[in-house]
């Protein structure tokens, strides 16, 4: 019963908090902030799976997890990297 | 170890993930510039991922769940700081900070001194 109100209450955090980084990817207002945002839509999805594996004590979605974080990376380290100097796209 | 004990491990465990991603969220909205945003981001992608791998490896204790979740936590450790070094620095250098939020800037000062 206890775990059943858990997970109700982390699925409504996690949803927020994914909505959240949502609105800083459509509003901006740089593209740096953009990154930032969908990273932590990424740690949130990362999070959300774990907190599924750990309520349903099951490991399926661990590989997922070890792809996710090391590949996670590529998109805003390729941004960060190439972005022009001096732009306020 | 007892079940309830255990369910109130795996509770804590969640909801300490589930704290830091609703924490990033707001951080985003409410922070002013790219580097105080950076700093709210990337405490999921840290901690949110050792609570809930924690919980993993602690629900189901096996050579391969431990080694699959200090894999995953040591990657991370290793790629998340990278990114968030490299936006730090492209937002720097793009100009993408508000300078009079920033109490000092050693970055202008080993700059000033080459």
């Amino acid at each position: 019963m206890m775990l059943q109100v858990v997970a109700v209450v982390a699925g409504f955090m996690f949803g927020v908090g994914a909505l959240l980084a949502v609105y800083r990817i459509v509003v901006g207002p740089s593209v740096l902030d953009r990154v930032i945002a969908s990273d932590v839509l990424v740690a949130t999805v990362v999070c959300a799976l774990g907190a599924e594996m750990a309520l349903n004590r099951h490991t399926d979605t661990l590989p997922v997890l070890l792809v996710l974080a090391l590949f996670a990376v590529l998109g805003s380290l390729s941004v960060a990297r190439f972005l022009p100097t001096r732009d306020n796209a | 170890m007892n079940a309830t004990m255990h369910d109130v491990l795996t509770a804590i465990l969640v909801l300490a993930g589930a704290t830091m991603c609703l924490a990033a969220g707001i951080g985003l909205i409410r922070f002013p510039d790219v580097l105080s945003r950076l700093h709210a981001a990337t405490k999921p992608q840290i901690f949110g991922l050792m609570a809930v791998t924690a919980d993993v490896a602690i629900n189901n204790f096996s050579v391969r769940t431990v080694t699959l979740v200090v894999a995953i936590v040591v990657f991370q450790a290793l790629t998340a700081p990278m990114a968030a070094h490299l936006v730090g620095r492209a937002a720097y250098d793009t100009a993408h900070l508000r300078p009079d939020l920033l109490i000092v800037d050693e970055l202008q000062e080993h700059r000033a001194d080459r």
